[in-house]
């Protein structure tokens, strides 16, 4: 019963762990750039919405609207004025770049805002839910989370299979010299995509704001469940992450339900698990139409 | 309609090019010959803005373009199928089609048009660019070249790799293209095929012109010193 119920839990934390692991693995997918300072974005998204709150008395739900455009406009210029400079044959120096950002935001977040612990407080609909036969119930605004976050992802599944810009980006991650002769002009490319990464990630920001407290510091750990959930899944595909989220969510919700300390230490035993025995993840590239 | 005045190409220190001077007229088909690594496909490397090269040592319809980025040089109306067709692994064959029209320059060129000239691809149009055969793949990248309705078609090396047939095939479609006034460059190791389609011919060896004139006006034994040099 119990168990049933930290199954549930799972899911719908997975579905917020999976729209952050989206945008890793979008940036990644496109541009071959792993951002370490992923986690810290979202921490930012979630400060952002916090000022948002502070200056204007909006629900948090509905700062979305800031949010969301000023994560974007912000993925574009620091692709642009400094991440497209890094990438290359290398690998190394967009690693050591996102790195140093990472340890800028955590430090501005710091000054700015002290390490106190911060929550966006959603009112009264943090505490309504919907009772499902077998005595279960379940939170209506972590089920919203969830459901919004697949929309998304499928949203973006669609961007990508089915419109022209996917089509761009597929192609520029292909063979960017080619692309260039189509066309395409590969830095602003990688910088829309970095905008539709962070546009993506500053709603996991405020919904993860809002079902948890947060602090400058918080984002490493954020970016090790994304890390997680795209190996688990498969890289390149983003119904494999999706998948990859959700079995993180739940082994850890498992893990909590037996012992509290183990939420986390079940999370990172499944996704050694599965680094062992299907190193390619379960959904790999192909896998999933 | 495009001209190269001493054209220069680089890779780090290494000089692949010195000195090309090209000169195409409108509706024109010119082959370009010449051995293994004699900077054929620097040349077009450097006309696609792919290389870097000077402002005034490329002019396309009166417009110095040398060193223009590649995306821009492409809306400008000069496509390239690449040496060895390069389609895009992740995008079907339609997709790889499509792509060739990013830049949004109008013209007669359709997909329903390309799918007229290479049947073939229509019935295999969703499946994966690189799936088909190596003539098919030819067929896919000079159709997705035709898809930027380009004003200068630049083909390298068509009969790479394919079987004579299939390279009777890829020139007759050419022939059709080139038909409805399409100025065309193709660079050929294959002098035979180049100089059939060719109104006029140039040789490059060891990134230099060393021979230039109409295919019926030069002799085998010119050609031959001209690409193996001695
Ligand atoms: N990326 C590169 N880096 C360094 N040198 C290069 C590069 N590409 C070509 N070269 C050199 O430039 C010269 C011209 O090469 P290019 O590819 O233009 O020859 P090509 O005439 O197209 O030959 P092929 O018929 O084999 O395609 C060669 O000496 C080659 O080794
Ligand atoms: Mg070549």
């Amino acid at each position: 019963m119990n168990l049933l119920n930290a199954v549930v839990q799972g899911i719908l934390l997975g579905g917020l762990y999976a729209l952050v692991a989206a945008g890793l693995s979008l940036i990644f997918g496109v541009m071959r750039l792993v951002n370490i300072a992923h986690g810290d974005l979202i921490v930012l998204a979630g400060y952002v919405a916090l000022v948002a709150v502070w200056a204007t008395g909006l629900h948090p739900l509905l700062t979305l609207i800031v949010v969301v455009p000023i994560m974007a406009v912000l993925g574009y210029a620091l692709q642009r004025g400094v991440l497209n400079r890094t990438l290359g044959a290398d690998i190394l120096p967009p690693l050591l770049v996102t790195f140093g950002l990472s340890v800028i935001i955590q430090n501005g977040l710091l000054q700015t805002f002290t390490a106190d612990s911060q929550k966006l407080q959603a009112g009264a609909i943090e505490t309504v839910s919907l009772a499902l036969p077998g005595g279960l119930a379940v939170g209506v605004l972590p089920l919203a989370m969830f459901v919004v976050a697949v929309l998304i992802i499928a949203g973006l599944q669609l961007v990508f299979y089915r419109t022209e810009l996917g089509r761009a980006f597929r192609a520029t991650s292909d063979d960017p010299s080619t692309a260039r002769l189509m066309g395409i002009d590969n830095a602003h490319m990688f910088a829309l995509a970095m905008a539709l990464a962070l546009a993506v990630c500053a709603v996991a920001g405020v919904f993860l704001a809002i079902r948890s407290i947060f602090d400058p510091a918080i984002g490493p750990a954020r970016l090790l469940f994304a890390f997680e959930a795209v190996i688990i899944g498969g890289l390149g595909s983003l119904w494999g992450t999706l998948a990859g989220g959700i079995i993180l969510g739940v082994a850890q919700g498992i893990g909590a339900e037996i012992n509290p300390g183990w939420q986390l230490l079940m999370g990172h035993l499944v996704f050694l698990a599965v680094l062992v025995l299907r190193p390619q993840g379960l959904f790999p590239k192909g896998s999933l139409a | 309609m495009l001209e190269t005045t001493g054209l220069t190409a680089f890779y780090g220190d290494f000089q692949a090019l010195f000195g090309i001077d090209v000169r195409m007229q409108q509706g024109e088909t010119i082959a370009m010959i010449g051995a293994n690594g004699a900077g054929k496909s620097t040349f077009l490397r450097a006309i696609t803005g792919l290389l870097p090269t000077r402002r005034e040592q490329v002019t396309f319809e009166g417009r110095p373009i040398g060193g223009l980025p590649a995306d821009v040089i492409v809306k400008l109306g000069i496509a390239m199928v690449p040496e060895g067709r390069r389609l895009f692994p992740s995008l079907t064959v339609e997709e790889n089609l499509l792509i060739g029209a990013y830049g949004r320059r109008t013209g007669p060129w359709s997909l329903d048009r390309i799918y007229q000239l290479f049947p073939v691809l229509e019935e295999r149009r969703s499946s994966p660019g690189t799936a088909l055969s190596g003539g098919q793949q030819q067929m896919v990248a000079i159709g997705r070249a035709l898809m930027a309705n380009p004003s200068l078609l630049l083909c390298d090396e068509l009969s790479l790799g394919l079987a004579p047939i299939v390279i009777r095939e890829i020139y007759r479609s050419l022939a059709q293209i080139t038909a409805e006034g399409m100025t065309v460059l193709v660079v050929e190791q294959d002098i035979n095929q180049a100089l059939a389609v060719a109104s006029r011919v140039y040789c490059l060896q060891e990134g230099r012109v060393t021979l230039e004139g109409r295919p019926t006006e030069l002799t085998r034994e010119q050609i031959g010193r001209a690409y193996f040099g001695a």
